[in-house]
């Protein structure tokens, strides 16, 4: 595949993945890792300091499952929707390599739908994704994904994956 | 209430009722105002850090004792030292960030350059420009050091004091603290990350709650389920004369788990990744202990999962929690992810930990304008003796004790209500 071609198709899966996220198809989200991947989301504050420590964490699909299950049956939390906003893409993929890596800037707003505060808007993270995608019969799936997060406060709480 | 009525609620009361608290007490700014002079600086020791974020000379860590600045620093001999994080000159900030390494303090704006133990060693055109302007003669360096405040350490946990008045850290704690922190904090820490979230309440319900053990079998649904954080639980909650609380539970076995996933309907909540939940005992049979101590600081251990949880109140509407991961220097990889795996449990996205903020956030909004009314704090009886118990508010009413003699209140008897404990 050429440059060209690679790109255009890394940007419709980044496009499928965040539009999974905001419109709330979570149940599909696991399903765009492979089986055994990483998925972090993780304060740049931790990152300079080269401290492991993340926020959210899985190292297997079946965990992101779990995240899913407790998210719809388990956790409390103020109902709301987000909207990713990503920058241009960094695309690389080595000649012979099975995995190509993408980073991109990323903000996420998120839309209050609780009735005290049912659509008030704000910047909720911003950051970077880190990003090593694979093939999968065809289909591009993530292997691993770091989500660096510039902002280290998180305002009250976070239960949706980035 | 019309605005004449209003102004009849001074932040004064004359007495606090430990079973009853003033909703006022969350909501009114005067409060939050006397509480800074009163409180954070008054006779308590608030949590200033690990001596282990301070790995070396030169390791500095700024922080806030209640809102004022702040910084603890170990000097080029390996004293440490907190200080006022404001320069004697003209009072601007002198260390701008959360952590690193200083030879010296050297203030941004008029370079007064100070050693790490806030002695006052050096200011420019001290003798002016050509022999005008300058200092007088008999300006005395010595005079202007940093304010150096009250450290004390115990078991490696810095705690800080504005007051002589604060009575030794180890009297303060009581021994059932120290014996708990030594516990702990029982060899050379790894410190592995920190987390931080602002949640729109009062930093006192955020208190309340780490005091609260039964809510979490009924606010965190997946705590319950997963781990053996259930009411029917055997556990303890030990309160005591002195400012610390400690809650506490056993692991316990599965025919009880079981029994509790039947009462709340959650048998078929299973997860499809167990490995979360593989723990390594590490603390005997101890799966869980929440320690509070007054006024801004929990230590942690929920199953392999270490932390310190630092409240720092902003507005009266608002605070900051900061969560400190850490594990043991002698962690093998192993034990190190599963702390790494298990530290899903807590801070602002933990499975156990988020619905905290969001619930503190629903009383502080629905407080609004209620000025005059209050809580009913009264499970477990009106008193605040130790209970071998899940079911007890007493650690509240003991944060209550604590807070009404912090801000000089007489406690009011709340009646002949015996322990139920």
């Amino acid at each position: 595949m050429d440059e060209v071609g690679l790109r255009l198709r890394v940007e419709q899966f980044l496009a499928a993945y965040t539009a999974c996220l905001d419109e709330d198809r979570l149940e599909e989200w696991p399903g765009l890792f492979t089986e055994h991947c990483v998925y972090k989301i993780i304060p740049y504050e931790n990152v300079a300091q080269n401290l492991p420590v993340a926020l959210m964490f899985g190292d297997s699909q079946a965990m992101l499952r779990d995240r899913v299950t407790a998210h719809r049956r388990a956790n409390l939390y103020a109902p709301h929707r987000y909207r990713h906003l990503l920058g241009p893409l960094r695309v690389r993929a080595a000649p012979g390599e099975q995995t190509i890596e993408v980073r991109a800037n990323f903000a996420v707003y998120r839309t209050m739908l609780d009735p005290a505060d049912y659509g008030r808007s704000e910047l909720f993270a911003v950051g970077e994704y880190q990003d090593r995608l694979v093939w999968e019969q065809e289909q591009l799936r993530v292997l691993e994904m770091i989500v660096v997060v510039d902002t280290a406060k998180i305002p009250t709480l976070l239960v949706t994956p980035l | 209430m019309d605005i004449a009525q209003r102004d009849e609620f001074q932040p004064d009361l004359s007495s606090l009722d430990c079973t009853h608290i003033p909703y006022r007490l969350f909501i009114d700014p005067k409060v939050q105002e006397q509480e800074q002079d009163r409180l954070w600086q008054g006779p308590i020791w608030s949590y200033v850090g690990l001596e282990d974020e301070l790995p070396e000379p030169g390791s500095f860590r700024t922080t806030t004792i209640g809102r004022a600045p702040v910084v603890v620093t170990r000097d080029l001999k390996g004293q440490l030292h907190l200080l006022l994080n404001r320069c004697a000159h003209r009072g601007a900030m002198v260390c701008r960030a959360p952590r690193g390494l200083l030879k010296t303090i050297v203030c941004p704006y008029h370079q007064w350059n100070y050693d790490l133990g806030g002695r006052l060693r050096g200011i420019p055109f001290r003798a002016g420009v050509n022999g005008r302007g300058g200092y007088p003669a008999d300006f005395d360096l010595a005079a202007h050091s940093l304010t150096e405040l009250r450290l004390e350490s115990c078991q490696g946990v810095m705690f800080g004091s504005f007051s002589s008045q604060a009575p030794p850290l180890s009297d303060y704690l009581g021994a059932a603290v120290v014996e708990e922190l030594a516990r702990v904090f029982n060899r050379p820490l790894r410190i592995m990350g920190y987390s931080r979230q602002e949640v729109r309440s009062n930093w006192k319900l955020y208190a309340e709650n780490t005091r609260d053990p039964y809510h979490a079998s009924l606010l965190h649904l997946f705590h319950a389920t997963f781990t053996s954080h259930r009411a029917t639980a055997e556990g303890s909650t030990t309160t005591g004369p002195h400012h610390g609380h400690i809650q506490s539970f056993k692991g316990d076995d599965e025919a009880e788990a079981s029994a509790f996933r039947r009462e709340t309907a959650t048998s078929e909540y299973k997860l499809a990744d167990p490995s979360l939940m593989a723990g390594r005992p590490e603390f005997g049979r101890r799966a869980l202990s929440v320690l509070s101590i007054f006024p801004n600081l929990v230590v942690q251990q929920i199953g392999n999962t270490l932390a310190t949880r630092q409240i720092v109140p902003l507005e009266v509407d608002r605070f900051e929690l900061i969560v400190t991961y850490f594990g043991y220097q002698d962690d093998d990889p192993e034990l190190s992810a599963i702390r790494l795996k298990q530290a899903n449990l807590i801070g602002p996205a933990g499975y156990i930990s988020l619905e905290d903020g969001y619930a503190v956030e629903l009383v502080q909004r629905a407080l609004a304008n209620r000025p005059d009314t209050q809580s009913v704090i009264e499970m477990g009886g009106r008193d605040t003796a130790p209970a071998q118990t899940l079911v007890t508010e007493n650690a509240l009413r003991a944060f209550w004790q604590s807070w009404g003699q912090a801000m000089g209140l007489p406690l009011r008897d709340a009646g002949a209500g015996e322990s139920h404990g």
